[in-house]
């Protein structure tokens, strides 16, 4: 490998020896192609006319008024599949056609992921297979129909907690098994090297848009960006523009589940005793566990914020204090869920509704003129049913 | 307690393979893994591995996932993997080696784990989630307690990293036979063969071949073919499966099977 991909003491290639070859292989391609004109444009074409790029950045008029500061959303669930998965499912399906591999296959929770990557296989052709746990395909029954009628088979994963984790783990292994022709289409900014710095380059369109439209909606920098974090690649990809620019303040929001002291959230950052380092699907990172290191099974209303894990760029990011990580509780998600769908007739997914929580929650100690910038990072109309079951 | 140097080399005068046997510590309760242990040992294994169970073991297949659940529902843990060594140590000096995922090394602390794995007696630590790359730490504290190190390397591992590879292992190298996780199957493929031979040109040191080895027959041919020892199991642990209501039966079996592959290591 051209390098380990580390992060500070963060991030690293902890995968068996069969997977070397392909993530060697996968680096060679990356480190080629990013910086490659003919890979560039058509990703950009692609990005433009097939996802609809770039997305608004919308000011918030109702909630505004409402909170006393200036909110702008950042729109990523107007992208054609709704969210911010796309980017980064047409980036690498675009890269895996470079390398010549002729299956994908990605994992998925809220099954966003798993839409993205079953789109970007269905236009580029692709024999595309997806894992997912099966609790999560009860509470997503529209995305796994979705990914059904984009091509894909959506292959059912029974062990462990039945979620996000254990799809990766299935996932991992038909790579292990498949290497040759299979390209594994990670979702987030996790697992090993070069995963993370891949998808953040992928994302990172996010930041750079928002950036430009902030300039020519404010003439000036957010004073405050605010992301939900699962894995944390919609967060990687609004942060990663504004990294330099200290004072722009940014805030990742983790799921609080039923609340910290209940054990069941997906809080890495916010639960002192299960939330420490560790390693898991081949990165060192923040794990919730036990003091031995079994993986703890985690919960959240947002499926795709159920993870043990978080991107390891995040926990650099937290150590150096760049970013702020701070959780929302279900209720609070679901609050804000239906906040924002008032206000502004905007649906967002319950994973973006806990950035959207976080900033219901301090925009009291903000200034009228501050601007605040939320990413919503998916449409909400995937929790509908699950809303309407909690919600009636 | 035996060496893998002397292991090999006293199989070797007798013209032997060595059998590497693998369960998962603990599984499916304490008491019966231990016996299950002994059993296998008295069958004839030359070699215990044995895994450590860990919640999300992504090199292995159903098999094993299942045993691993098995023994961390009945509590076992990183502590009681060592009593449980020493327990074991009691009844028999072949060599051990542990099989564990890096994350369980990590928390236990390294050195801490290291320091106590030799004082109750393991030859080796294998982590099934770490390549070379990341190999520095684990193979100092290796060196350090008088641990041996093994390492995997698959069939599609190109030449100057199975080089690179075969300079860091101190005890034997686990060769996986074919790609994919762990698991039985029937044939053993033609590649596998040339696999171990590709490997021979780098290295004297003691090549073990695991993956899906399950049959007698297939013992035989990864001998013939110029491996020091074949691994053997799911195979194994599909027994403790089947038989999870009857141990009597399940210990039985194990010794039936355990003694077959034996005798096929004889060539």
């Amino acid at each position: 490998m051209k390098s380990l991909g580390k992060f500070g003491g963060f991030g690293g290639i902890f995968v068996p020896e069969t997977l070397m070859p392909a993530l060697e292989e996968l680096e060679n391609a990356f480190l080629k192609f990013k910086k490659d004109k003919k890979f560039n444009s058509e990703l950009n074409e692609l990005l433009k006319k097939y996802a609809g790029r770039p997305t608004p950045l919308s000011f918030c008029e109702n909630l505004s008024k409402k909170l006393g500061c200036k909110i702008y959303l950042k729109r990523e669930d107007l992208l054609h599949t709704g969210a911010h998965k796309i980017n980064n499912a047409l980036g690498q399906a675009l890269l895996a056609k470079y390398i010549g591999k002729n299956r994908l296959i990605a994992e998925t929770g809220a099954g966003q992921h798993g839409v993205a990557a079953a789109a970007a296989g269905a236009k580029l052709n692709f024999q595309t297979d997806v894992y997912m746990g099966t609790k999560d395909i009860e509470r997503q029954k529209l995305n796994v129909l979705r990914m059904k009628l984009l091509g894909a088979n959506v292959k059912p994963v029974d062990s462990g907690s039945k979620t996000l984790k254990d799809a990766i783990n299935e996932a991992l292994r038909d790579w292990t098994a498949n290497v040759t022709n299979t390209h594994y289409l990670l979702g987030s900014v996790l697992g090993p090297h070069p995963y993370p710095s891949m998808i953040k380059f992928f994302q990172s369109v996010i930041g750079k848009e928002t950036k430009k439209q902030i300039l020519e909606a404010e003439g000036r920098f957010p004073d405050l960006i605010v992301a939900c974090v699962g894995g944390g690649s919609n967060a990687i990809g609004i942060f990663n523009e504004f990294i330099n620019d200290k004072k722009v303040k940014l805030v990742g929001v983790e799921a609080g589940g039923a609340g910290i002291e209940s054990g069941k959230h997906a809080s890495r950052f916010n639960d002192k005793k299960l939330g420490r380092i560790g390693i898991i699907h081949g990165t060192k990172t923040f794990v919730l566990q036990d003091k031995y290191g079994q993986i703890h099974n985690t919960y959240s209303v947002a499926a795709g914020l159920d993870y043990c894990a978080v991107g390891p760029e995040h926990s650099i990011l937290r150590q150096m204090k760049r970013v702020h990580y701070t959780y929302a509780t279900d209720k609070e998600a679901i609050e804000a869920f239906k906040i924002l769908s008032k206000e502004e007739g905007i649906i967002p997914a319950l994973e973006s509704a806990h950035a959207v929580a976080h900033v219901i929650k301090i925009a009291k100690t903000m200034k009228k003129d501050d601007i605040i910038v939320i990413n919503i990072s998916g449409r909400g109309d995937k929790d509908l049913d699950q809303i309407g079951e909690i919600i009636t | 307690m035996m060496s893998y140097k002397e292991a090999f080399r006293s199989l070797k005068n007798k013209k032997e393979g060595a059998l590497v046997c693998f369960i998962v510590i603990g599984d499916p309760d304490y008491e019966t893994s231990l016996k299950i242990a002994k059993t296998i040992v008295n069958a004839g294994a030359d070699i215990l591995e044995l895994g450590l169970p860990f919640s999300d073991p992504i090199a292995d297949g159903p098999s094993i996932q299942a045993a691993d659940i098995r023994a961390l529902n009945n509590g076992m843990n990183t502590d009681k993997v060592f009593e449980y060594i020493k327990e074991l140590r009691k009844f028999t000096d072949v060599p051990i080696g542990l099989l564990s995922y890096y994350n369980l090394i990590y928390q236990y602390g390294m050195q801490k784990f290291y320091e106590k794995a030799f004082i109750m007696g393991v030859n080796s630590i294998l982590v099934a989630d770490m390549p070379i790359e990341e190999s520095d730490s684990a193979v100092a504290h290796s060196e350090k307690n008088k641990i041996d190190t093994a390492f995997m390397i698959s069939p599609i591992t190109g030449n100057k990293r199975i080089k690179e590879i075969t300079d860091k292992v101190t005890g034997f190298i686990y060769a996986v036979s074919r790609l994919g996780i762990t698991g039985a199957r029937r044939d053993l493929e033609k590649s596998t063969l040339n696999f171990i031979r590709r490997i021979r040109q780098f290295t004297n040191k003691p090549i073990c071949v695991g993956f899906g080895i399950s049959r007698p027959q297939h013992v035989r041919d990864i001998i013939k073919a110029g491996a020091d020892g074949a691994i053997v199991g799911s195979a194994i642990v599909d027994i403790i499966a089947r038989n999870l209501q009857n141990k009597d039966k399940m210990l039985k079996e194990i010794k039936i099977y355990v003694n077959q592959l034996k005798s096929a290591t004889r060539i």
